[in-house]
């Protein structure tokens, strides 16, 4: 059973196609790189895949379990996680209760209106020790507007992995990171164990390369190309396709 | 028969004079994208200094006019040096509206007292008009001419001037306005001190009908809410349109339904807010 | 807070009788926590859960109106209280429904017309609510047999109300349902992404804070033994919103302190100062411009600079 699948799945606004019968499969363990020049529509496959936008037809399963027609919050409660492009944080709050709160809309305890937050030591303790695997644990306490731009993209990532999810959707990880930001988050990225899934949207090639297995080309909402690193570093296609650009 | 008949051109009556109070609001509402909840304060502050003209001996007309002159310089002012400073917080900007009313009226009942003023037809058009055989106050005819005189110069104004181009541009798209090069900000303080010239204007002219009283502009706001809300924001027939429904929503549902007047007012509002938040004419989506 | 201040502040709420001179002061005093619950509720929806509304005195005047109803039909305190409250949540339910079809203005002008709808009824249904005469009652509650009707009695009353509404204010803002409330004023799309149901959530927060606003209303026909449909105008919503944003909507003491501001400016300050209305109005515009998150962080912000 494959991890993510995706069937022939189409989105279009008026008459602007922005998905076009786009179908892959993800295997369980996978490391799959989604690539494409801008407006291939990269994003816009994730949030299909999440539910934030509604397909227009085709079958979305994770783990064989149908997605369409599911509602955003509940894909989330069937092991998937995200990270944006745009850092959407929560700017007030510290770090650790950044990732608290991630854990958190996992639990039943959100709607509970009696307990103390802060006495949910469970969730405190797990959000910690997330943040110190991404290596900013020292800076658990600290709000996050008083952190930098590498720090922030970091703790994104600390709030998806937090969840445990079984399909990670990353998009644009590296964005806007100097190149030793990009080497951390690299070796971060590769640590994941191989119960989840990941599955990348990047911009920026030489980093992302080194992280893919098989690698997905997005050209115009369509796929492509297809195939291992090696298939498609080489396939005339995709030189074609960079090239123009 | 009759009734219907009379009902019916006090509706348009009011429909006028509602669109005079509303068209600045929803010009305002359209490219700035503020509620501007001292519109009806502009309308009771215009109507207030029209009563002083008045009584200082200047005609009818001209004390509309100098009315509205002086609300217009009130609203560039307010827009120039409050509002402006609060350019991308459109919640801040309402709440200072709200607090700004409040100053308004209060300086209004200060100066003019708390006693309702009566405001005297003009002599151009006293006395009745004889239709099917009814008579109609010229005065509520007069004022359905005037809405139409101001409609059409508004749509002039906007579709045939330059600046009428650029404040339609700037109401689509205020980005791409500001990207062709077109001063929004500069906009912004016409558009206002228009919007509030003709909220100043229109409350003189709605004197002899309304009288001038404390909370004058408590019973016109919600008016020209929500005529904007059904006709659309930034829209001059969305608003022409609006107004019309409204004033024929307010005087029947007042004869045929007078526990629930108000509820057929805002009823309308309501649905077309949860389903249709453009309002039925408008483009700008709230 | 710091545990001793708040025991001295304490202390002083519940000797305000004995300080504060004649009962005038102490009628204003029970004022000032009756608006301070229905400021205490509407923060809940303007401040934790990032949703401005101008038609919460609607809520306050339903239970007002109902409560009134329910007593001059010869019902109990309990039996008045829960139909009050419970015509409050109904209200409240449809309110919410309603408005969370919109968000930021949208959702202020749907709330703008269901009040002005509440307004309406309150003016214009005459048989419903007597109109612009208002409804009287002459009774209040005597629970364990103690009068209310003298100025103290009710004050303390009104103050018992008012620790229990900060109370459950203090429980509700240090949950985890008010984190996730706090998220999703932040991060609506985030939240949802991680699971969250932002519509229900905020749906049972508008719930929370109509019932506040309702226990206001009852207190305030206590109080006044007069409802009108004053009470429900727009003027009434915007007094109301006022109190929240000039006290400061982060904090559990910002509308407290919103509702003294407002209240000691309408009553007391309006026999020294002729001009108060325009005071008012002038505090909230330099309030808005210049001290945006409200006097309580903002003074806090420009003591912290002194120091």
């Amino acid at each position: 059973m494959n991890a993510l699948e995706i069937n022939d799945l189409n989105k279009a606004f008026g008459g602007l196609r922005v998905t076009s019968s786009v179908s892959l499969a993800v295997a369980p363990g996978e490391r799959r790189l989604i690539i494409g020049p801008n407006g291939a529509g990269k994003t816009t496959l994730f949030n299909l895949i999440t539910g934030e936008l509604r397909a227009d037809s085709g079958r979305i399963t994770l783990f064989g379990r149908n997605l369409i027609g599911l509602p955003a919050r509940q894909r989330a409660h069937l092991g998937l996680a995200r990270t944006y492009q745009i850092i959407t944080l929560f700017p007030r709050e510290t770090l650790a209760h950044n990732v608290t709160l991630s854990l958190l809309g996992l639990s039943p305890l959100r709607w509970n209106p009696l307990l103390r937050l802060n006495a949910q030591h469970d969730l405190w303790h797990k959000a910690r020790s997330t943040l110190a695997s991404v290596g900013l644990g020292h800076l658990a306490d600290r709000p996050v507007a008083e952190t930098s731009y590498g720090e922030r993209r970091r703790v994104e990532i600390a709030m998806a992995l937090v969840q445990d999810p079984k399909v990670l959707l990353l998009d644009e990880p590296f964005a806007g990171l100097s190149v030793d930001e990009r080497r951390d988050v690299l070796a971060l990225l590769t640590a994941i164990p191989r119960d989840v899934t990941v599955v990348m949207i990047e911009h920026d090639m030489d980093v992302a390369l080194e992280f893919a297995e098989r690698i997905t080309v997005l050209h115009f909402g369509c796929v492509v190309v297809e195939g291992t690193r090696a298939e498609v570093v080489q396939h005339p296609r995709t030189r074609e396709i960079y090239l123009v650009e | 028969m009759n009734l219907w008949l009379i009902l019916a051109v006090n509706s348009v009556t009011l429909g006028g004079l509602l669109f005079l109070l509303s068209a600045g609001f929803s010009l305002i509402f359209g490219l700035m994208r503020i509620p501007n909840l001292t519109h009806g304060s502009m309308f009771m502050l215009g109507a207030y200094l029209g009563v002083t003209c008045i009584a200082l001996g200047l005609g009818f007309w001209t004390s509309a006019l100098l009315a509205g002159l002086g609300v217009a310089l009130f609203g560039a002012v307010i827009e120039r040096f409050v509002l402006r400073r609060l350019v991308g917080a459109e919640l801040a900007q309402v709440l200072v509206t709200l607090g700004l009313s409040f100053m308004v009226a209060d300086v209004c009942l200060m100066q003019w007292g708390g006693d309702p003023i009566a405001v005297d037809t003009p002599p151009l058009l006293r006395g009745a008009a004889k239709i099917f055989g009814l008579a109609f106050p010229m005065y509520r005819l007069g004022i359905i001419v005037i809405a139409c005189v101001i409609a059409i110069a508004l749509w002039l104004l906007l579709e045939r001037t330059r600046l009428g181009a650029m404040i339609r541009a700037a109401v689509d798209d205020p980005q791409m306005a500001r990207v062709v090069g077109i001063r929004v900000s500069h906009l912004f303080t016409i558009v206002f001190a228009l919007g509030a010239g003709l909220a100043g204007f229109a409350g003189v002219i709605g004197g002899p009908i309304l009288s001038v009283y404390p909370g004058l502009d408590q019973d016109m706001l919600p008016l020209a809410l929500v005529v904007v809300i059904l006709g659309g924001t930034g829209r001059l027939l969305g608003s022409l349109v609006g107004s019309f429904v409204v004033g024929f929503l307010y005087n029947f549902g007042q004869a045929m339904f007078p526990e629930l007047a108000y509820v057929v007012l805002f009823l309308p509002m309501l649905i077309v807010l949860v389903v249709r938040p453009q309002g039925l004419f408008g483009r700008v989506p709230l | 807070m710091k545990p001793a201040a708040l025991v001295i502040a304490l202390l002083l709420l519940v000797a305000v009788p004995f300080w504060v001179g004649n009962s005038f002061y102490v009628n204003i005093a029970a004022q000032i926590l009756i608006y301070a619950v229905l400021a205490l509720g509407l923060n809940v929806l303007v401040g934790y859960a990032g949703l401005v509304t101008l038609g919460h005195a609607a809520l306050f005047g339903v239970a007002a109106y109902a409560g009134a109803t329910l007593i001059n039909a010869g019902h109990g305190p309990v039996v008045v209280a829960i139909g009050a409250l419970g015509a409050t949540l109904i209200a409240t339910a449809i309110f919410a429904v309603l408005a969370l079809r919109g968000t930021g203005l949208g959702f202020v002008m749907i709330t703008v017309a269901l009040g002005q709808i509440a307004w309406g009824i309150a003016y214009r249904w005459i048989s419903l609510t007597n109109g612009d005469n208002g409804i009287s009652i002459n009774t209040r509650p005597a629970p364990f047999g103690l009068s209310l009707a003298s100025a103290n009695a009710f004050y303390w009353a009104t103050l018992v109300v008012f620790l229990i509404t900060v109370g459950a204010m203090a429980i509700f803002v240090a949950s985890p349902f008010g984190a996730a409330l706090c998220g999703m004023r932040d991060q609506p799309r985030r939240m949802t992404a991680l699971g969250y149901n932002v519509w229900l959530t905020r749906f049972l927060a508008f719930l929370f804070s109509g019932f506040w606003s309702g226990v206001a209303g009852l207190l305030y026909l206590y109080y006044n033994q007069f409802i009108s449909p004053q009470t429900v105008a727009l003027s009434a919503s915007a007094e109301a919103l006022l109190m929240v944003i000039a006290g400061g909507t982060a904090t559990l003491l910002g509308p407290i302190v919103g509702a003294g501001l407002v209240i000691i400016m309408k009553d007391v300050a309006s026999a020294y100062i002729e001009r108060w209305n325009f005071v008012l109005g002038a505090i909230f515009v330099l309030i808005v411009v210049f001290m945006p998150e409200g006097l309580v962080p903002g003074v806090a912000r420009v003591w912290r600079r002194r120091r």
